[in-house]
C-alpha cells in the first residue's frame, strides 16, 4: 500500500469513528431519542421533539466537546514533537494557567464586559492564555538563535506554578461564591447553551489547524533531532515558531470554550501512537479525530453516570487520565 | 578539480562575547574528495561541519557551495546538495528504519506532498547501499548501534546530495562496525562519487580511507593536505600532545599510527617544574 493510501485509510477510519460517536452521543441522556426520527425532515420541526432535543439541547454540547477534544489532542501532538518530549501536554507551557488566572480575575472582579456577545470569563481566559504565551515566547526567543526548547520548558513550568500561586492568592481574597464559581470553571465544562460560543472559538482553531496541516513531516524530523532536521532542510526557527504559536493559540481558544480539561492532550496522542505508529501525518489528524470522540464520550459519561447530577468533565478525564499516565510512566522506564 | 564546497576564512562563536570555536579556517572540498578532519575534543571539528552544512552561519568569513554563498540558500535548497550524518541520533518517538530513511526525502518534497514510488525506490536503494535492506521494517530503537549508524547514513544518502558530511561516524562503534562503516564510506566515495568530509578521532580510519586531512586544534587549522604529507609524527604530536610512530606499509601504501606516550608539554619542560 502506498504511503498516501495508508494515511488516507487510517485517517478515514478515525473520522468514521469520530462521526459515529458524535451522532450517537446526542441520542443518549435523561430522555432517549431516536436518531432517525431526529434527522427525519418529513416531520415538522415544531412537532419533532427528538429533533429539538438533538439539535438544540444536546448537539451544541457535543460539538463543543468535539472541538475542544480535537484541539487539545492535536496541540498535544504538536508540542510533544516540538519539545521532543512525549510527556509534554498543551498545558506544559503555561497556556492553561494563564487562562485560569484570567478566568479567576474575571469572576472575582465581576467583570461585566462582553465582546461580540462573548461573555467576560471566556474573554478573560483567552486574554490570559495570550499573555502566558507571550511571556514564554519572549523568554525562549531572547536567545539569538530561535527558540530554545529547554528554556521553553523551564519557562512554561515556572510560569505554571507562578500563575497557580496567583490563582490561589486571588481565590483567598475572593468571597466564597466567587471562588466556587472559578473553581467550577477550572474543572472544565462543556455545557454550552447554544452554538455561539463554539463559533466564537472556531476561527482561532481553524487558523491553528491550517498551520498544523503544514507541519507533520517537519514534526517527524524534529522528533529525530533539531540539528539533523536542519540538515534535512527544515528551517528550525520558523518551524518552532509556527508550531509553538499555533498550538498555544488553539489551546487558548479551546480552554476559553471548555475550561482547562486535562489529560486529553497526553492520553490521546499516546493511544493513537500505540495504534498507528509515530508518523505525524497520521498521528496528528488521527489524534484530532480521536480526541474529539474521546472528549465527547467522557462528557457523555460526565452527564449520565450520576444523572441527574453532573460530574465535571475535567474530573472524568483526569480520573481516567491520571492512572493511564502513571501506567505509561512505569511502562516507559 | 572544481571546488564543490569552500569554507573561506570562516570564524564562529556560539554567542556574542563567547570565545571563537572556529578561528579563521579555510577548507576546500573538491568534487569527489574524501577529506578527514582530525583534532582533539573541543578543537572545533563539529562546529566546522555545521558551518560547512549551513546549519550554522559563520560569524565572519563565508562558505561557498559552487558559486553560491551558503547563507543565501534556503535550508531546503542546501539540504538537496549537502547531507549530514550527525554524531548521535536519539529519537523522541519510535520510528521504523524505513521511515527514518524516507525522512531524507524531505527537501525534495513540497509542503503537502507525500513520498511517491520514486522516493521509496531511492530510500530502498539507500538501504541496499548501506547493507540494511533487511532492517527496513524494524523499529530503529531495537537495532544495534552499528545498524543505527548505517540507517542514519542511508537517510543521508536518500537526500540524493552530492556532498556528505559525517561527524565522528564510528565513534561509538566496536571494531567490526568501525570497519563496516569505513568500507561503506570508502565504497560510496569510489563507486557513487559522493564527496565527503569526515570528522574523526580515529587516525587509522582517516589514514585508510581519506585522501586529504585537515588537522584542527583550538579552532585553527594546524596542517592540511594529502594524507601522506600531513600524517607525520610531528603533526600528531602537535595535535594531541602524543608521541606516535607512523608506519607506512611499503607494499600497500597504508599508513598506521601507533601512539607511544604522552609528549611532555613544552611549558613544563622549559619551566623545569617537574624534575624527571
Amino acid at each position: 500500500m502506498s504511503i498516501r493510501r495508508r494515511i488516507l485509510t487510517v485517517v478515514a477510519a478515525f473520522a468514521v469513528f469520530a462521526i459515529a460517536v458524535m451522532l450517537w452521543a446526542p441520542t443518549v441522556g435523561s430522555t432517549s431519542i431516536s436518531l432517525t426520527r431526529a434527522l427525519d425532515r418529513s416531520i415538522p420541526w415544531e412537532s419533532n421533539v427528538d429533533a429539538q432535543i438533538f439539535f438544540v439541547a444536546r448537539l451544541p454540547r457535543v460539538l463543543a466537546g468535539a472541538l475542544v477534544g480535537a484541539t487539545l489532542a492535536a496541540a498535544g501532538v504538536v508540542l510533544q514533537a516540538l519539545l521532543r518530549n512525549p510527556l509534554a501536554t498543551p498545558f506544559t507551557l503555561g497556556v492553561s494557567a494563564g487562562a485560569s488566572l484570567g478566568a479567576m480575575l474575571a469572576v472575582t472582579m465581576q467583570l461585566e464586559l462582553s465582546l461580540l456577545g462573548i461573555t467576560s470569563i471566556p474573554l478573560a481566559s483567552f486574554a490570559g492564555s495570550l499573555v502566558a504565551t507571550g511571556i514564554v515566547y519572549a523568554l525562549a526567543s531572547s536567545q539569538r538563535r530561535g527558540l530554545s526548547t529547554n528554556v521553553l520548558l523551564l519557562a512554561g513550568v515556572t510560569l505554571n506554578s507562578f500563575f497557580s500561586a496567583l490563582i490561589l492568592f486571588v481565590q483567598y481574597l475572593a468571597d466564597f461564591a466567587e471562588a466556587l464559581r472559578a473553581i467550577r470553571w477550572m474543572m472544565g465544562g462543556l455545557d454550552v447553551a447554544d452554538y455561539f460560543p463554539i463559533l466564537a472559538a472556531l476561527p482561532f482553531i481553524v487558523v491553528a489547524f491550517a498551520v498544523f496541516a503544514m507541519l507533520p513531516r517537519t514534526l517527524n524530523l524534529l522528533s529525530v533531532g533539531a540539528e539533523s532536521a536542519a540538515a534535512k532542510g527544515v528551517d528550525i526557527v520558523s518551524a518552532q515558531r509556527l508550531a509553538f504559536v499555533s498550538a498555544s493559540l488553539a489551546t487558548g481558544a479551546a480552554v476559553s470554550l471548555g475550561g482547562p480539561i486535562g489529560f486529553i492532550g497526553i492520553i490521546v496522542p499516546h493511544l493513537v501512537r500505540l495504534m498507528v505508529g509515530s508518523d505525524h501525518r497520521i498521528v496528528l489528524p488521527a489524534s484530532a479525530l480521536f480526541g474529539a470522540a474521546f472528549l465527547v464520550l467522557c462528557d457523555l459519561a460526565a452527564r449520565t453516570l450520576m444523572s441527574p447530577l453532573e460530574i465535571p468533565v475535567g474530573v472524568v478525564t483526569a480520573l481516567i487520565g491520571g492512572p493511564f499516565f502513571l501506567w505509561l510512566l512505569v511502562k516507559r522506564s | 578539480m572544481r571546488d564543490l564546497l569552500w569554507a573561506d576564512n570562516v570564524s564562529f562563536r556560539y554567542a556574542p562575547g563567547a570565545p571563537l570555536v572556529v578561528d579563521g579556517v579555510s577548507v576546500r572540498l573538491a568534487a569527489g574528495a574524501l577529506v578527514g578532519i582530525l583534532g582533539p575534543n573541543g578543537s572545533g571539528k563539529t562546529t566546522l561541519l555545521r558551518l560547512l552544512s549551513g546549519t550554522r552561519r559563520p560569524s565572519s568569513g563565508r562558505v561557498l557551495l559552487g558559486e553560491r554563498r551558503l547563507d543565501q540558500l534556503s535550508r531546503r535548497d542546501t539540504a538537496r546538495q549537502i547531507a549530514v550524518v550527525p554524531q548521535e541520533t536519539e529519537l523522541a518517538f519510535e520510528y521504523r528504519a524505513i521511515e527514518i530513511v524516507l525522512m531524507g526525502r524531505h527537501p525534495h518534497l513540497g509542503v503537502f506532498a507525500v513520498e511517491g514510488p520514486g522516493d521509496i525506490r531511492i530510500a530502498e536503494d539507500a538501504l541496499a547501499a548501506t547493507g540494511t535492506s533487511h532492517l527496513a521494517d524494524r523499529p530503529f530503537h531495537e537495532i544495534s548501534g552499528g545498524e543505527k549508524q548505517r540507517v542514519v547514513i542511508a537517510a543521508a544518502l536518500a537526500q540524493s546530495a552530492q556532498l556528505l558530511l559525517l561527524d565522528e561516524p564510528t565513534a561509538s562503534l566496536d571494531l567490526r562496525y568501525q570497519l563496516e562503516i569505513s568500507s561503506l564510506l570508502s565504497r560510496l566515495n569510489h563507486d557513487h562519487g559522493v564527496t565527503m568530509a569526515i570528522s574523526t578521532h580515529d587516525l587509522n580510519l582517516a589514514a585508510s580511507i581519506c585522501r586529504e586531512l585537515v588537522m584542527m586544534r583550538d579552532g585553527r587549522v594546524l596542517a592540511a593536505g594529502p594524507v601522506a604529507e600531513v600524517l607525520t609524527p610531528e603533526n600528531v604530536k602537535a595535535l594531541y600532545d602524543v608521541e606516535a610512530d607512523v608506519h607506512v606499509n611499503s607494499a600497500t601504501g597504508h599508513m598506521t599510527v601507533v601512539p607511544v606516550r604522552l609528549a611532555t608539554p613544552k611549558r613544563v619542560r622549559e619551566g623545569g617544574l617537574i624534575s624527571r
